[in-house]
């Protein structure tokens, strides 16, 4: 029977960062994780001898620069590469290809279409308009409009604040930003479906929509708000794979005395007079602390977590009704040297970028109306990425290592568990899809590991396998994630707390629901706060 | 000392009939031009068959304000009702339907669970129907204040948003975007039931079930509140068109002037101030100011002309997202159909095939591609069997509303409607066996239809989606939704702006009350 200040349940990312920055104010820190290993869903593994993948998350581009330098990532050894922008690949051969260069980038669309290329600057112009307002709030907690607190008033006059000084227009275009589809988005901007194809990809990564649903181009600026060495929207590589991520802020985590268990899996928080008050291990050993923080998504705190009777019934139906849906999958693999892609041409840069195979918004859609019917996309959105071209860590000298990112992907197979021939006819799909811009990329794999939602629930204990802990819609966004009422990082049990992408701002590997909610603890321990204030140097 | 100018009003669809009415209570010279040979709009009843009336567009009165009828003393002026508090029926191939009346549901094996659920979700939403409706009856608020005075409407909004309560408000927060397929499989078991409330999240838009916005278009549907009572769906005796008589009537008692078969084809501007309007037969109009119940396309970009806007302003007109997706069907029966498991005593209610919401999201499917849907739901009406003056002794007629129908169908609508119209019937000959054999007559108005005959671009009955991203201040486009348009004395009265489509009158009443705060 062993007593911390602080228990965090499950060493993600953001478990880590709220653990360091607790540890750093000088609290006795214990972070318990299931696996033998740390990271969740940001780790690099050894799956197939002397290739290392990131077989969850792949890339890095969200990580809160405040962050990186108030835990001196660097110093414990985070390097983050920048990498070679992307390509879309056509039915018919061609390719749009998103050079880093700007105006590279524009004369490349003007080749498509000449009047999307100016689309394209007023596009992202507007895009960053956008970005530059949400990244204030990033490492913000959220306020609550229905409470009259001074703390939440103060925190509406401020947001009012920052929304007055984009103007009416502005305000309206941020209205309509966050309730109309990328499709329709685009649309406003764009003529070419193949441009239109090439932006789309974002508004649905890791998101059970379809470019038509509403708020889908929010989707797209969660994926454009982070920045690599203050290159907004940019894009890179950990060096030695994701879990570069996580070994850097465990590190620091350890720097400043805290610990962490492995192996450790929680499978009880305590409650004693309506507080929590530690935490019961499936092995039986308990562990008290008078603060526990859970990195685990909402459902499963609460709904596996906690004994039923220590909730209030509408806690149970807010964490029921929560909406955490698997949509993507993930094929890594192994091969033997570097594919070919004709359409690309040899040398060309292109090749380290991420490589998409939709050209068309037709086609992204009827990709989800396959998810919706119960199935994996026989014609798949693929984000696929050869890390070890930017970083030669990650395979043996002239092989490779090749991440596929695979949307739209159930967490069940027309209402069933998949089966290893749903597995093996999945991977067949993909395969295909990549051979058909690829011709000798079947002949180069070694190995592949195929993850389908399930892996990921059963891996990293994310509910469906959903990547962000949790859908990144309106009704689950800002005050309202995870539940409106409890989006302060103070979960409806006294002493305990939530870090999870479950919490504002959401997925990626950011680390600010991590700090976040560290600095809510701090705030209610009356100790002052280690988290750093938000800035963006745009 | 020359007459002053009149105000004049493009189009005398019930929205330019209720603006016409106030502007000229309020000691106004109001003329309404209007192209049709017969005032209306959409908002008429038309003999699609000799001896055969229905409501041409708009087929039940629900949305309707109170204020309005109130004020212009609709009553009085003939409208009456043939039927009020429709019940919906949900028809199943199964056989029992579900029928929904106000906070009850019965029928179709009900569980006692759904029974209870319903309650609690009917309040609910009746609760945000009502803040909603608030709205409707305001001038959008600005959200830059060079005053304390302009800052009023925004800071009015967030009052009612308290009113809701704390929980009634996070939840409301919480439910305005959302899709209702999940709220509705988060709170129901029984499909039937689910089936019939997602139709009305997804009626009249390019939207399925999943989509979000979904809620706030049920919440929009059942913001009327007819006699007093939310949500309650009407007849009017003799059809749609009865309201705009009435208001037509109510108009002319207060003096204003309306001339039918005058199409307006150009707003005149001098020094940057429209003036006044061009006809067709090519005489002017002098007028103090021009109101356009027109849709928002259709005024700025052909009536009014790009050239008279700023490029920004023009590209979002441009990018209205105005193409419609539901059908309008007629049929002259010779006798009652059947329809499975329906007693007569049902038949004159709202019958709707929507048998679950993956159908209905099937159905919208492929939409999204621009094709129609195979299997379409419906919301059917019989209202000759409430208003016999719609048909001989005897015979009825049926009119529907059908989605999806997408205005810009691939291969085009002139090649495929009759496929349409085939795949219709096969569906409800299903829901009605052997109605296919009591059709008289057939008419359907695709999209394109609507558009030519009803002058709506897009053939939109709502003048553009109703959807977060066009509603409110969003309304018809940002910068213009307080209907006085960037040009001076150009004002917009139509569904096209605030709060938007559907028999309401209340876009007329605000665009009315811009004018004359104007000076």
């Amino acid at each position: 029977m062993k007593r911390h200040d602080v228990i965090v349940i499950g060493a993600g990312h953001n478990g880590l960062a709220n653990a360091a920055f607790l540890a750093k104010s000088g609290l006795k820190v214990l972070v318990l994780e299931a696996n033998p290993y740390i990271g969740g869903a940001t780790v690099s593994r050894e799956l197939y001898p002397h290739w290392t993948y990131s077989n969850c998350s792949y890339v890095c581009g969200l990580l809160r620069p405040e962050i990186y330098r108030s835990l001196e990532l660097a110093r414990h050894g985070l390097q983050i590469v920048p990498y070679g922008g992307g390509v879309t690949f056509t039915r018919d051969g061609d390719i749009l290809g998103g050079y880093l260069d700007k105006e590279v980038k524009r004369r490349e669309i003007a080749r498509h279409s000449p009047r999307d290329a100016d689309a394209y600057m007023r596009y992202s112009r507007d895009v960053m308009r956008q970005c530059r307002l949400i990244r204030t709030l990033l490492m913000r907690t959220p306020p609550d409009p229905s409470s009259l607190k001074w703390r939440d008033i103060r925190e509406m006059i401020h947001l009012g604040g920052e929304f007055a000084k984009l103007g009416e227009a502005g305000i309206h275009d941020t209205m309509r930003f966050y309730m109309l589809s990328i499709a329709d988005y685009l649309n406003e901007y764009f003529e070419s479906d193949l441009v239109k194809a090439t932006f789309a990809g974002s508004g649905i990564i890791g998101t059970a929509l379809g470019v038509q649903s509403p708020g889908t181009a929010y989707v797209l600026l969660h994926h454009y708000m982070g920045d690599v060495d203050g290159q907004m929207g940019a894009w890179g590589f950990a060096r030695g794979g994701m879990g570069a991520v996580s070994k850097a802020l465990a590190a620091a985590l350890q720097a400043h005395g805290g610990e962490i268990k492995v192996g450790a899996g929680v499978e009880r928080v305590l409650v004693r007079r309506g507080r929590a008050c530690g935490v019961a291990l499936a092995n039986g050993d308990e562990h008290r602390a008078h603060v526990i923080v859970s990195n685990v998504d909402p459902k499963r705190t609460f709904l596996k977590l906690f004994d039923a009777s220590d909730l209030q019934p509408e806690v149970l139906r807010l964490a029921r009704n929560f909406k955490i849906r698997g949509s993507s999958g993930k094929l890594n693999i192994a091969l033997d040297g570097l594919p070919d892609f004709p359409a690309l041409g040899a040398g060309n840069p292109l090749i380290s970028g991420d490589m998409h195979f939709l050209d068309s918004l037709e086609r992204y859609e009827r990709a989800y109306d396959d998810w919706k019917n119960g199935t994996w996309s026989k014609d798949p959105y693929l984000d696929l990425l050869i890390p070890s071209v930017t970083d030669p860590s990650m395979a043996p000298p002239g092989k490779h290592m090749m991440s596929v990112f695979v949307q739209y992907v159930p967490p069940l197979v027309h209402g069933r568990e998949w089966t290893d021939a749903d597995r093996e006819a999945f991977k067949q799909t993909v395969f295909d899809q990549i051979a058909r811009y690829s011709p000798n990329f079947r002949s180069l794999v070694l190995h592949a590991e195929v993850r389908t939602p399930r892996e990921l629930e059963a891996e990293v204990g994310l509910t469906e396998g959903n990547i962000f802990q949790g859908e990144l819609t309106f009704d689950q966004l800002f005050f309202n994630r995870p539940f409106p009422g409890y989006a302060q990082y103070r979960g409806p049990v006294r002493g305990l707390y939530m870090c999870g992408s479950g919490t504002h701002p959401g997925g990626g590997v950011m680390a600010a629901p991590g700090a976040n909610a560290a600095r809510e603890i701090l705030h209610d321990l009356r100790r002052e706060s280690t988290v750093p204030e938000g800035w963006s140097d745009d | 000392m020359t007459e002053r100018l009149p105000v004049v009003i493009i189009g005398a669809g019930h929205n330019g009939l209720v603006c016409a009415a106030y502007l000229a209570r309020a000691g106004r010279r109001v003329l309404v031009l209007e192209a049709g040979t017969r005032i209306g709009g959409a908002a008429i009843t038309r003999e699609f068959a000799l001896g055969y009336k229905v409501s041409a567009v708009a087929h039940l009165l629900h949305l309707l304000d109170p204020t309005i009828a109130r004020e212009l003393a609709l009553a009085g002026h003939g409208l009456s009702y043939a039927k009020t508090a429709l019940r919906t029926v949900a028809l199943s191939m199964q056989g029992e339907p579900l029928i929904i009346s106000g906070s009850e549901i019965l029928g179709n094996g009900i569980s006692a669970a759904d029974r209870s659920a319903f309650g609690l979700y009917h309040a609910r939403m009746q609760k945000f129907s009502r803040f909603i409706a608030r709205q409707h009856g305001r001038v959008p608020p600005r959200l830059a204040f060079s005053s304390w005075r302009d800052a009023l409407p925004a800071a009015a909004l967030g009052v009612d948003l308290r009113r809701l309560g704390k929980r009634g408000m996070r939840e409301f927060l919480r439910v305005a975007t959302m899709n209702i397929y999940d709220v509705l499989e988060d709170t129901f078991e029984n499909p039937l039931l689910k089936g019939a409330l997602a139709l009305d999240g997804v009626l009249g838009a390019k939207l399925g079930p999943r989509s979000g916005n979904t809620v706030y278009g049920a919440l929009y549907r059942n913001s009327g509140s007819l006699d007093g009572q939310g949500g309650v769906l009407a007849l009017p005796r003799g059809g749609m068109g009865a309201v705009s008589d009435a208001l037509a009537s109510a108009a002319r008692a207060a003096g204003v002037e309306i001339r039918c078969g005058s199409t307006v084809s150009q707003v005149i501007v001098k020094d940057g101030r429209a003036t006044g309007v061009r006809l067709k037969q090519g005489t002017d109009i002098g007028a103090e100011c021009v109101v356009s119940n027109a849709d928002p396309r259709t005024t700025l970009l052909q009536l009014l002309g790009a050239r008279h806007l700023e490029a920004e302003f023009a590209r979002r007109v441009q990018h209205l997202r105005i193409a419609g997706n539901a059908a309008k069907l007629h049929l002259a029966l010779r006798a009652e159909p059947e329809f499975r498991g329906v007693r007569p005593d049902q038949l004159g209610e709202r019958l709707l095939i929507a048998p679950d919401m993956a159908y209905v999201e099937s159905a919208f499917n492929p939409a999204k591609y621009g094709e129609f849907s195979a299997q379409p739901v419906f919301e059917i009406t019989l209202p000759s069997l409430h208003d016999p003056s719609l048909a001989p002794a005897g015979q009825h007629v049926l009119s529907a509303i059908v989605q999806y129908a997408p205005y810009d169908l691939k291969g085009g609508w002139a090649r495929c409607k009759s496929a349409f119209l085939s795949a219709i019937m096969a569906v409800l000959e299903q829901y009605a066996p052997g109605i296919g054999g009591l059709v008289l007559h057939t008419e359907l108005l695709t999209p394109e239809d609507l558009e030519q005959q009803f002058h709506m671009a897009g053939g939109h009955w709502h003048h553009g989606e109703l959807a977060l991203d066009q509603f409110m201040m969003l309304r018809p486009v940002p910068g213009a939704a307080q209907y006085a348009m960037p040009v001076d004395g150009l004002y917009l009265c139509g569904a096209g702006c605030h709060p938007g489509g559907g028999v309401m009158g209340s876009a007329g009443r605000n665009a009315a009350r811009v004018i004359l705060g104007k000076r």
